[in-house]
């Protein structure tokens, strides 16, 4: 099968960075909606996370599958995931993914190769190394990769994942996206280790480091990795270092990070980064960059009226789709 | 796998071993995961052989690792395979219980997406193996939407019910009573055949009271109404089979003409299956008592190790023909 290359075209590029300035367009509107009392549910925002988000999914190949977290809404747009999806999902209504039943960022569809996630974390570490082992056994050459936060890290399951995929040699890329804080604890209280990929030398599987605001970057190693899943090279565990740049979700103001780390990562801000690249290799100019963000913004003009637009469930769907035919 | 000779009766662990040799054969979809069930053939040798025929491919031997290997079997069943996953005892489905009941039994409800997955493993008291190799977890996944649950009482049971499980495009728990496996044989037919999933079975017509029980306590209710009919009680004796979804009609229709119900159950007492029986009779059968319900349970405690201890902590006979008297006075 055909695979993207290592290095991009310049469609390629300004397609990545069409999908990380759709992701931040996106989440701009969902906060602004939350905080306006318009949504049922809860958000979680992944800003800051562009580049890791968008770069590690881009990654993947149409037949392969993706297992994003409840904060990597932004992984799936390169799936095919449209933003009239994500405001018809967290607006609850029927012709969501989830049929109103799973909530916020919770779609998913197999179809396009992603999984709807679950709150519990990381639940598809182990799910989407039982979907590599579906591919190993009917000898098809996809690849599965899971995200998950250094937080979840720290659960038995994510071990688990990681040491049957080695033993059975999986296609699988495992991504951990580092972002600083378990909900408000921070990395020094999560773990003793300096670098969540060290652990992979537990499972006799490559760890790789990234910087997480490098989409570039992100993406390099992470299709290295993908393509060695994808000829029975194996495992691979890939931590991107990077900072989630609001609370957990949208009810918290994340007071408990200080001021002069946000000062920080906000210079680190990982699309100014690849604006930067983009510009200086004469790939973008003001007028380019303007013409993205204007077709970004009127997506989620029209996505945002697309949900508000769209029906309700009725009650009484509440008891339907618990089992298969 | 033992041989098969379609005259000879086959005990309950055989009925299960064919279940799954057959759906293999069948279905290249299905594979098994779980902890030594390969070149050692599983804890109790449900899966003897299967290595040398099936291969490792399908017949995969895992680490300790229940909720990952739980948790792959929804995966690979997303994938359009399906998976039976073997847990050594039931008590240890326990470990895997998040990838059971928030993975696994919501996805088809919030996604559509089907999760055809089975998790079978050995339940049940009375082999004198205390706390953790004993329990009778059913109910905890009978109260989870999403799942379906089976606990077989006989050999015919036992093979059909598997290969519905199987055939099923949800996740199934099937528990095996252990205490079964080998004390239980039957002939079975000769052609494939499988149990509807959610149908219960009246073991045993009778006229004046009726007996709703499964699993193992199955032996314990036909033994006490035996002994009923020698004092001319005429006992009918309901085996659930599957636990959820319930079959309430013929548990209602038992009620109707027998006027008098016990729920026998080895599950301990306080939000058992008997439990909820109690309630769809009490409900929905209220008009055709004729005295209370009674349950014949375990009590609240763990199943204790000791013999004695073990033997009072089960429902027995006398027990159950203790309430089939109090009846006697309504």
């Amino acid at each position: 099968m055909e695979v993207k290359s290592l290095e991009l075209n310049t469609e390629q590029l300004m397609e990545i960075y069409y999908f990380m300035r759709l992701g931040r367009a996106i989440e701009e509107r969902l906060e602004l909606l939350y905080k306006g009392g318009r949504l049922p549910g809860a958000i979680y925002l992944g800003r800051g996370q562009e580049a890791i988000e968008v770069g590690a999914s881009y990654a993947l190949e149409p037949g392969d599958v993706l297992a994003p977290t409840h904060r990597d809404m932004m992984s799936q747009l390169p799936r095919g995931i449209t933003a009239r999806e994500v405001f018809a999902q967290h607006y609850a209504r029927a012709n969501s993914l989830t049929h109103g039943k799973g909530e916020d960022n919770y779609q998913g569809d197999l179809k396009r190769g992603t999984f709807a996630t679950v709150s519990m974390l990381p639940n598809f570490y182990p799910v989407a190394t039982g979907a590599a082992l579906a591919f190993k056994l009917r000898k098809e050459k996809r690849v599965a990769m899971p995200y998950s936060g250094e937080g979840a890290t720290s659960r038995g399951d994510w071990h688990e994942s990681l040491n049957i995929a080695s033993v059975q040699n999986l296609p699988v890329v495992f991504i951990v996206i580092n972002n600083g804080y378990a909900y408000s604890t921070p990395v020094n209280k999560e773990m003793k280790v300096a670098n969540v990929a060290d652990r992979a030398c537990a499972y006799a599987m490559p760890g790789v480091v990234v910087d997480g605001n490098d989409v570039l970057e992100c993406y390099r190693e992470v299709k290295k990795a993908v393509e060695r899943a994808r000829d029975g090279g194996g495992p691979t565990l890939i931590e991107a270092k990077t900072m989630r740049m609001r609370g957990h979700a949208g009810h918290d103001p994340a007071k408990y990070m200080a001021t002069e780390i946000i000062d920080l990562w906000t210079r680190r801000d990982p699309i100014v980064r690849f604006e930067n690249y983009l510009t200086d290799r004469g790939l973008l100019s003001e007028e380019s960059k303007q013409g993205v963000i204007n077709r970004v913004t009127s997506e989620v003009e029209d996505a945002v009226r697309f949900a508000e637009e769209s029906p309700y469930p009725e009650g009484k769907e509440a008891i339907e789709d618990v089992y298969a035919q | 796998m033992s041989t098969r000779n379609d005259q000879k009766e086959t005990s309950y662990i055989d009925a299960i071993s064919q279940a799954l040799w057959e759906e293999m054969e069948r279905d290249p979809g299905v594979f098994m995961m779980g902890e030594d069930i390969g070149i050692y053939g599983g804890a109790f040798k449900v899966t003897q052989g299967f290595i040398d025929h099936f291969g490792p491919e399908r017949i995969i031997e895992t680490p300790i690792a229940e909720e990952g290997f739980i948790g792959m079997a929804v995966g690979a069943a997303l994938m359009g395979m399906r998976p039976v996953v073997e847990v050594q005892y039931a008590d240890f489905i326990s470990c895997g219980w998040d990838q059971i009941v928030n993975t696994a039994a919501k996805m088809h409800y919030r996604t559509r997406e089907a999760v055809p997955m089975v998790i079978r493993g050995p339940s049940g008291a009375g082999l004198r193996a205390g706390p953790f190799h004993s329990q009778s977890p059913e109910g905890w996944f009978a109260h989870v939407p999403g799942l379906k649950v089976i606990v077989p009482g006989t050999p015919y049971d036992a093979k059909g019910l598997l290969k519905a499980a199987i055939r099923d495009n949800n996740p199934v728990i099937y528990f095996e009573h252990k205490y079964l496996y080998r004390r239980l044989k039957e002939v079975l037919p000769t052609e494939d055949y499988t149990v509807p999933i959610g149908k219960a079975d009246v073991q045993r017509a009778g006229d004046d009271v009726t007996i709703v029980t499964y699993g193992a306590m199955l032996q314990t209710a036909m033994e006490a109404a035996s002994k009923a009919q020698e004092k001319g009680i005429s006992v009918e004796v309901v085996d659930l089979r599957t636990i959820y979804p319930l079959d309430k009609e013929t548990i209602l229709n038992s009620v109707a003409k027998t006027n008098k119900a016990i729920m026998l159950y080895e599950d301990t007492r306080t939000l058992g299956i008997g439990a909820e029986v109690s309630a769809i009779i009490a409900e929905e059968g209220f008009e055709n008592l004729d005295g209370p319900i009674i349950r014949v349970s375990s009590p609240d405690a763990p199943v204790p190790y000791s013999p004695p201890l073990e033997d009072f902590f089960l429902p027995q006979v006398d027990d159950v023909l203790a309430a089939i008297d109090k009846l006697s006075a309504y």
